[in-house]
């Protein structure tokens, strides 16, 4: 057989493999190749993906970067321009009214009517639904309780946060979507809304989260979909993309005088040296000899070393390093 | 079904609870209904009941104002997206802002019939089925208006602004507030190509001349029709998002809910009886106060301390 021939046939086989050989057994959320463009702007370009049953995945990628497209169309509140999407066995285009049944969601950037009561909301949400949880219950479970009366001009931002979920999940949807559910919270609030979505995790909510903060994706997600340009650049639970990167330890160093970066990046153990608002930032392999060797180099130009710090990696190194650039620029 | 209750429930109960509406709906009316009964009729039954008409129609006629403005708040404010990711649909929102609107206008419609009656001692109301299809049909399709207008307009300013431009010649031309045979007859032939004039006039034939549903078939019909196209055409052009920009080209489909109004106005022009029987209804009106004021000269020359017998002269 000619070589090119076994190869095409090989390659075509690999492909199979990925997409058909190893689908999760108990997935309820499947997108192949998805797109989706406004105007000139190609906001998603074919971002593939699957959710399993009681897991929560989030996307996790700067602003722009295609998330809120995404999940807007698998909530069946956007068109999308190509690819396959089945969410729930529903395909959110041609199966919107179905699959609304049987989803909740807390979105971005939006609001409700400031002379409407927490506990009328939350009636006013179950009237929508066949299945529906207790009010009073989501009320107690969100510590909405002593708020049942106020309107919901009245409530803090964490509480119309709180409010938000509580209403994403009365009808005890399959599958939750959360946009974004902590942006513009202050740290307190925020953690307060992880511990909520902690809960809902130890309950087994199969949950769809985007997210641009680090450690709530860390924090909060089974697997992690990184997403930049539109795209994925990795996928895999938070310990997998970070093992990705460990052995690239980072140790950010201050000294009390210049030096050049090539020289740093000639000592022993370490791989790649930038400089970094006046810090060093060194990526080695075997951190004990960096610093041993950096010591030493720094006693020999009678340098000092004012302050030393060794990060392990994180998310975000993952992030620079797929990018080159930091989440939040 | 189930959807458009719960969300009627909540616009009633949302709309109660505001101050715009309490003095729109309300106050507004009532004062409306005050001045033209206690003031421009100075309380005499005979041009009460004449007024009543008109007055209604104000009524009927406010009900595109809150619904745009209301429905507009909410895509501006996101609301609107909340409910899009619910099983509610376009249509459950938009005959859900008509039904309250509906429920929201009866109260104070009533209040004022039964003023008239009771303390302006209107002896007689008219054509009740009358007045209430027309009440009815008047109060869904003007608040299907406001829903025309929302689905158009993009930003609350732009609303208020076309809410204005409407506003004006549907009181001023309508026969709602000047009267119909004031106006020049230039002005007058102009005026029927607006449903507000068919509203406030079919009113005042219902309630002055007694005018049953038969008769009125033209005005119900013609606002029937044009509640359904206005209805359809705000299904058809509904935005959830608050970014969502209404195409130029969609702006062109809202011309043709002006279709039915075009037609029965260049018919009225031609064959109709809208001005000559407002004209009719004034005369008698006219001839009502001669003969009223004869009366009292005449009673004054034979007795001055005999009691005044205004009440017992009703135009025939």
């Amino acid at each position: 057989m000619p070589r090119s021939l076994a190869g095409r046939g090989a390659s075509k086989h690999d492909s199979f493999a990925v997409k058909f050989c190893f689908p999760m057994s108990n997935s309820v959320l499947h997108v192949e190749n998805l797109t989706k463009r406004y105007g000139e702007v190609q906001a998603v370009r074919g971002i593939s993906f699957q959710v399993a049953e009681g897991e929560v995945f989030g996307l996790l990628g700067p602003n722009g970067a295609g998330k809120t497209s995404t999940i807007e169309i698998l909530e069946g509140l956007r068109g999308a321009d190509g690819g396959s999407i089945s969410v729930c066995g529903y395909d959110p285009r041609t199966q919107s009214g179905e699959l609304k049944h049987v989803i909740g969601a807390a979105l971005q950037s939006t609001a409700l009517p400031e002379k409407l009561k927490v506990i009328e909301a939350l009636h006013l949400f179950a009237g929508f639904y066949a299945q529906r949880r207790n009010p009073e219950d989501l009320l107690k479970r969100f510590g909405l309780a002593e708020k049942r009366s106020a309107f919901y001009g009245q409530l803090s931002g964490g509480q119309k946060q709180r409010l938000a979920l509580a209403i994403a999940l009365i009808n005890d949807p399959k599958v939750v979507f959360l946009d974004e559910p902590t942006a513009g919270l202050d740290p307190q609030v925020r953690r307060e809304i992880y511990d909520i979505i902690e809960e809902l995790r130890r309950d087994k909510k199969t949950i769809v989260l985007t997210t641009h903060y680090i450690e709530e994706a860390e924090r909060l997600c089974d697997r992690v979909a990184i997403v930049d340009h539109g795209q994925i650049i990795a996928q895999g639970s938070p310990r997998e993309l970070k093992q990705a990167s460990a052995d690239k330890t980072r140790i950010e160093v201050r000294l009390a005088k210049e030096e050049s970066e090539q020289t740093l990046r000639t000592l022993e153990g370490v791989n790649d040296c930038r400089a970094v608002n006046g810090n060093y930032v060194l990526h080695c392999q075997r951190p004990p000899q960096a610093i041993v060797s950096l010591v030493k180099h720094l006693e020999a130009q009678s340098n000092e070393l004012v302050s030393l710090e060794i990060a392990t990696p994180s998310l975000e190194d993952v992030f620079i390093e797929l990018t080159g650039r930091r989440l939040r620029d | 079904m189930r959807n458009l209750l719960t969300l009627t429930r909540m616009r009633v109960r949302l709309a109660l609870r505001n101050k715009m509406f309490f003095f729109f709906s309300i106050v507004m009316p009532l004062g409306f209904f005050f001045l033209y009964s206690a003031v421009f009729a100075k309380s005499v039954p005979r041009d009460v009941q004449y007024l009543l008409g008109p007055v209604l129609g104000l009524n009927v006629m406010g009900s595109f104002w809150g619904l745009s403005a209301t429905l507009v708040t909410f895509r501006e404010q996101g609301i609107l997206r909340r409910f899009h990711v619910t099983p509610a649909t376009a249509t459950d929102m938009l005959v859900s802002s008509i039904l309250a609107n509906y429920v929201l206008t009866l109260p104070t419609v009533i209040t004022e019939i039964l003023l008239a009656r009771l303390l302006f001692h209107v002896p007689n109301l008219g054509n009740l089925i009358s007045i209430i299809l027309l009440v009815t049909i008047g109060t869904l399709s003007f608040g299907s208006l406001g829903l025309v207008i929302a689905s158009v307009t993009n930003t609350m300013q732009e609303t208020q602004v076309l809410n204005q431009l409407l506003w004006l010649p549907l009181i001023f031309l309508s026969g709602a507030t000047i009267p119909f045979t004031y106006l020049s007859s230039l002005v007058q032939h102009i005026a029927l190509f607006l449903p507000a004039t068919y509203l406030v006039s079919g009113l005042k034939r219902a309630i002055v001349d007694h005018y049953g549903p038969e008769k009125l078939l033209l005005v119900l019909g013609s606002l029937t029709i044009w509640f359904l196209l206005t209805l359809f055409l705000s299904s058809q052009l509904f935005r959830w998002e608050p970014e969502a920009k209404i195409p130029r080209k969609a702006k062109m489909y809202v011309a043709a809910t002006v279709i039915p109004f075009i037609l029965l106005g260049v018919w009225e022009n031609k064959y109709g009886r809208v001005i000559a029987e407002e004209k009719v209804a004034i005369q008698r009106l006219d001839e009502a106060d001669r003969a009223e004021r004869r009366a009292r000269q005449q009673g004054q020359h034979r007795d001055p301390d005999a009691p005044s017998q205004d009440d017992s002269d009703q135009p025939q």
